[in-house]
């Protein structure tokens, strides 16, 4: 079982090297492979998830350890993990199969491909790693890939935006890279499980590295302060990539990290927590806020993710804080659940609607709400889809954006932070109204344009990916059952909840 | 003690050159100066004073190290920082050919 855990990079990585070699041959190759490859990965981690309930642990190298130091450079796979590789490779897998039609506009498409697969690379790398300068090379993989898509139609804004999005990018990349310096100069060591038996607890100079990674990762996941590039690199890359990008991307390498880094190796102290919690919040209201006056779809999506963001924070965050505070562990263990189940839905459902806004650009050539109106009469599966994901993306029963909503806003209310609660509460039904509005002024309620009278249903494999989607934005509020909830999140609730991390018990501390 | 404040420093002076400077060259300098700040750190946490390279054989015998592991480190950042260096410059160089400059004051299509 455990010499399962490299496919996830080699199985990417290997087709990436392999397109860019055949793809002066067989032009199409890159895109066979990337669905090939991911379509694989989804059914292993599908196959992970209900059938080795255990955490993996792959050394690489095969170097044991030696007095129970860790030598080798850990892969290792927990419930948690599990969760992320999830997303990475189903959201990842419909998103090639809806780039299938959608490349077709751009000369260079192979290299699409090869980009893509190793993004791909980077994220499962990131999320698989167990040591914290491997998780710096993959995070470095994933960010340049994603780089050079955010630019790849070379438009005047596209250049911008990435050029905007590569500066704070890589002044994240440099804090966290200093702050895997700080850490291995107080505890010599890299490997996670490692570090946090040997890091003092809290004391100013943990509260400085600490400070290091919520500013670093901050930035690669766009939280408040940090969100300024978000709304164009987002909303200026090809839309696959943005879905890609909103969907999985900034939950990968920046969430992700946070989560894993902040329960596990770092012992939770109360103001850090409170910290990352209010910052959870900050992005929540300022996300909705900005995002409901923009009249550009794929702006107001990319606004919209900072905001969902938030609530993914806001519920880990309370969870952090009762832990912290030595509150009540039943109800941190449900506002956890509660935070990793909307992260599982926003993927879906913000990937969803960004490859939605694909499909209305490639059939109108506009992504200005002012100048579309009444598509729903020719595009009905894009219609239908959209309605799907924005009742999902709103908290509309019974799809499964309500139930994640719902259970973070119970938790907050069992927990006692009733303003927290009321926040959420508002800047759900903020996110209602702003939806109503695309709902409003691009499908219903308007004449369709004399311009626009020609324009045709997306074809075959976009309209196939944005079905199977709005099909799962329905399918995952099951997961609310408890027989599902034990089965995805008491393992990975466990991973990050548990006084000593898994892989730390596996290594014999 | 002084060496890790001239480092901090550096890494101030990067700091500086991406947050005040217009020109698109200058920043990616910025950026280049942020960057080699701290690989200069992660050299020093390695540094032992007296140290040689961390060779054993037989003539290595009771000798004081360097650490070799931040040096190992520095060396794959060094590899990744050229490639985020080459995308920056490579975009750079696109976005003079849009806009026939290099002065971010003029380079404004995205705003909101």
């Amino acid at each position: 079982m455990n010499n399962l855990v490299p496919l996830y990079i080699v199985v990417p990585l290997g087709f990436a090297l392999l397109s860019a070699i055949l793809g002066k041959f067989i032009r199409d190759i890159g895109k066979y492979l990337l669905n090939i490859g991911l379509l694989f990965l989804t059914i292993l981690t599908i196959y992970l998830i209900v059938y080795v309930p255990e955490t993996l642990i792959y050394r690489v190298g095969g170097f044991e350890d030696i007095n129970s130091i860790p030598i080798a450079i850990y892969m290792m796979i927990d419930g948690f993990t599990k969760i992320l590789l999830l997303v990475i490779s189903l959201v990842g897998f419909l998103v090639a199969l809806y780039s299938i039609s959608y490349t077709k506009q751009y000369t260079a498409e192979p290299k699409f491909y090869i980009l893509f697969l190793l993004m791909m690379t980077g994220m499962f790398g990131m999320v698989i790693s167990g040591d914290i300068f491997n998780m710096y090379v993959y995070l470095e993989i994933a960010a340049i890939a994603s780089y050079a898509l955010v630019a790849f139609g070379i438009e005047k804004h596209q250049l911008e935006a990435s050029f905007k999005y590569q500066v704070l990018g890589c002044v994240g990349s440099m804090l966290i890279l200093m702050g895997i310096g700080f850490i291995y100069w107080q505890t010599g060591t890299l490997n996670v499980a490692d570090i946090a038996t040997q890091l003092p607890a809290a004391g100013p100079y943990t509260k400085f590295v600490s400070v290091l990674f919520i500013v670093g990762f901050g930035l690669k996941a766009a939280m408040f302060p940090f969100h300024a590039w978000l709304p164009d690199a987002h909303s200026s890359a090809p839309s696959p990539i943005s879905a890609m990008l909103s969907g999985v991307l900034i939950k990968a390498i920046g969430i992700y990290v946070i989560f894993r880094l902040f329960f596990n190796m770092f012992a939770l102290s109360p103001q850090i927590a409170m910290a990352i919690t209010v910052l959870g919040i900050l992005s929540m209201l300022v996300g909705v806020l900005l995002a409901i006056g923009q009249w550009d779809i794929k702006r107001l999506l990319a606004y919209h993710s900072i905001s969902q963001i938030g609530y993914v924070v806001l519920g880990v965050g309370i969870g952090m804080i009762l832990l912290a505070n030595d509150g009540d562990k039943a109800i941190a263990a449900f506002s956890i659940m509660g935070g990793l189940f909307h992260l599982i839905n926003h993927s879906f459902f913000k990937g969803l609607l960004f490859l939605n806004s694909g499909a209305i650009e490639t059939a109108t050539g506009t992504r200005n709400m002012k100048k579309l109106g009444g598509l729903s009469e020719k595009m009905p599966v894009t219609t239908a889809t959209t309605f799907s994901a924005s009742m999902a993306i709103s908290g509309i029963p019974p799809f499964n954006g309500f139930f994640s909503k719902l259970i973070i806003i119970i938790a907050a209310v069992q927990a006692g932070f009733y303003w927290l609660a009321f926040i959420a509460v508002i800047v759900s039904i903020i996110t209602l109204a702003s939806f109503t509005k695309v709902m409003r002024y691009t499908f219903y309620n308007k004449k369709l344009p004399e311009r626009l009278s020609k324009i045709k249903e997306s074809p075959f494999a976009m309209a196939l990916s944005m079905s199977i989607m709005a099909v799962l934005c329905l399918a995952f509020s099951l997961l609310v059952i408890p027989e599902f909830r034990e089965i995805v999140f008491s393992p990975a609730v466990e991973a990050l909840m548990g006084a000593s991390p898994p892989i730390n018990s596996l290594m014999g501390y | 003690m002084i060496l890790y404040i001239l480092c901090f420093v550096l890494f101030m002076v990067g700091l500086y050159g991406v947050l005040v400077k217009r020109n698109l060259i200058k920043i990616i300098i910025g950026l280049a100066i942020i960057e080699y700040s701290v690989f200069l750190f992660l050299i020093l946490i390695g540094y032992v004073k007296d140290g040689t390279a961390p060779i054993l054989n037989s003539e290595a015998e009771g000798a004081i190290f360097v650490d070799p592991l931040p040096q190992a480190m520095v060396l794959t950042a060094i590899v990744i920082g050229l490639a985020t260096t080459a995308m920056l410059l490579s975009i750079a160089i696109r976005l003079y050919r849009k806009y026939g400059t290099f002065d971010i004051r003029e380079i404004r299509s995205l705003k909101g």
